[in-house]
This record gives C-alpha cells, sequence and structure tokens, in this order.
C-alpha cells in the first residue's frame, strides 16, 4: 500500500470507530456492537503503526519520533496535498 | 485534555478555487449554526450533564465538533488560496481582505464575527439537550443550503459528509435524552425542574 492507500484505509477504520463509539454510548450492553469495535481497534492499531513508521506521527505527544523531529514536517492536514483523493482517480 | 491527530476526519482536496462558495462556507465556522458554536455548547453542557451516557454523548459530539470546524477551515483556506484580490472582491469578500486577507477567521457568511450568544448552557439537562437536537437539524439545513449553492463536486462530498453526520448526532442525542428523561422520572417529560430552594 501506498501511503494515500494506507491514509485511505485508515481515515475509513477511524470513522467507523468515531460513528461506533457514539452508538456505544448510548447503547452500553450491545455486546455485538462492541466486539465489531475491538475488531477493529485492533486492526486500525496495526496500520496505525506500520503508516506511523514509513510517513510519521499521526498523534500529538503520543506518538514516537526519528530524528530530526518529525513532527513538525509538512504537508499538514489542512493542506491539499496532505489529502487523498476517494475513489482513486482524478476527477 | 485533547490529543491532536494529524489527518482530517474526511478528506478534503479541493483542485479550483472558488472564493464565492468560501463566503458562503464560513458560516459554519463562525456562524450560528457552525462548528465551533457546536462544539462550545456541547463541552460546555458536559459540565452539568447527568447519567454516564448523555455525558460522553456530549463529550465525543463535542470532539468530533472540533474535527468538523478543522474541516470547515480546510475547505476555507483551500478554495480562497489561488484566488487573486480581483476574484475575492469580485466574491464580496473585499471586506474580509481588508481585515484578515485569506486568513481564516471564525464569522458567518454575512461577516459577523463569532459570538457566544450562538449557543446556550442552561444546567438543565433536558432544556441543553433540547437545544442540541434542534442545534443539529439547523446544522442539517445550513448544509443542504450550502450543497445546494455548491457546483463543484471537491466541495460537494466533503458537505455531504458533514450534512450526515448532523443526522446522526441528532439521533444520538435523542437517544440520550430519552435515558435522561428515563433517569429524571416522567414528571420531568411535560413538567419544569424544581428550582432551586433559597438557603
Amino acid at each position: 500500500m501506498d501511503r494515500d492507500e494506507m491514509l485511505r484505509a485508515l481515515t475509513a477504520m477511524d470513522f467507523y470507530l468515531v460513528d461506533m463509539a457514539l452508538y456505544l454510548n448510548t447503547h452500553p450492553d450491545d455486546t455485538e456492537a462492541l466486539a465489531r469495535y475491538n475488531a477493529i481497534i485492533n486492526e486500525a492499531n496495526a496500520l496505525r503503526e506500520s503508516y506511523e513508521q514509513q510517513y510519521g506521527p499521526l498523534y500529538s505527544f503520543r506518538s514516537g519520533s526519528a530524528a530530526p523531529w518529525q513532527w513538525i514536517n509538512d504537508p499538514w492536514p489542512w493542506q491539499a496535498q496532505f489529502n487523498f483523493t476517494l475513489g482513486g482517480d482524478d476527477k | 485534555m485533547w490529543i491532536y491527530e494529524k489527518k482530517l476526519e474526511y478528506p478534503i482536496k479541493i483542485k479550483n478555487p472558488n472564493p464565492r462558495m468560501a463566503k458562503y462556507i464560513i458560516s459554519q465556522y463562525g456562524g450560528p449554526d457552525g462548528e465551533l458554536a457546536a462544539s462550545l455548547r456541547y463541552l460546555s453542557q458536559r459540565f452539568s450533564m447527568v447519567t454516564p451516557q448523555a455525558k460522553a454523548t456530549l463529550n465525543d459530539i463535542g470532539t468530533e465538533e472540533l474535527a468538523h470546524l478543522e474541516m470547515i477551515g480546510t475547505m476555507v483556506k483551500q478554495l480562497t488560496e489561488k484566488a487573486s484580490v480581483e476574484e475575492l472582491e469580485k466574491a464580496g469578500l473585499g471586506a474580509y481582505y481588508t481585515d484578515h486577507d485569506r486568513a481564516v477567521y471564525p464569522v458567518s457568511a454575512s461577516g459577523t464575527p463569532f459570538t457566544a450568544a450562538y449557543l446556550q448552557s442552561k444546567g438543565d439537562p433536558i432544556t441543553d439537550l433540547y437545544e442540541d437536537m434542534a442545534a443539529e437539524q439547523k446544522a442539517r439545513s445550513t448544509y443542504e443550503y450550502l450543497i445546494q449553492l455548491a457546483d463543484d463536486p471537491d466541495v460537494i462530498d466533503p458537505l455531504r459528509f458533514l450534512r450526515e453526520r448532523e443526522v446522526v448526532h441528532f439521533q444520538r442525542f435523542g437517544e440520550a435524552l430519552r435515558l435522561v428523561q428515563d433517569y429524571l422520572g416522567d414528571r420531568k417529560r411535560v413538567s419544569m425542574r424544581m428550582p432551586d430552594r433559597k438557603r
């Protein structure tokens, strides 16, 4: 997977988790949903680790860094070149 | 405590500048039904919320709204960064340019600076959750009007994502309201809460 593909997969998994966490907040007894949530957490953690090894830290003060300090590296998320195109091909 | 995640909740990659759309979309940054008001509303109300489910709902939706604020700021930046001063002025952003250049500043579409008067934090959990459900509907309507004004798929796509989040948040707040009503007892459904006693 190249950077855009990894970021796309990570964004999809993280969105699943954001949405599922909101659901679990009001449905804490739904064990089936909770099991799916926990499974995606593990999958996302593995992908996040390999993304960070190749492209640098994703989290402020929770991700390690190679030297020199990588956190400051461009691009930042608000820059167009940071982001991937959905669907792959350029519209 | 918050941890910044160095990516967007949903990608924004706008190829064509469009200062006209930026002028409208900025309302969801600093306008009456925008993401800043939403985030501050929920993150302030959580301090006086009751029940574990409703506290978590306010905390987490308030946090997600910060990610939406970042998406809106990103859209405004990408829509304006390559526009000339003449294009900005033609799009009605001459006054904005005078005060802010192409920087992102919290104003409504009509140029009114952000004010905390857009939100409430009332101390009554039922009152607050009704406000939150109304706020989600108002934001949904705003996104629908913005989608009507837009013609670029790079712009419409993230606006549709944000619109859908308003629908989900409305649903979650409705569930939280029902749980809080059950917790407080039926009396709360139809009447007012007992006023604080004078000491």
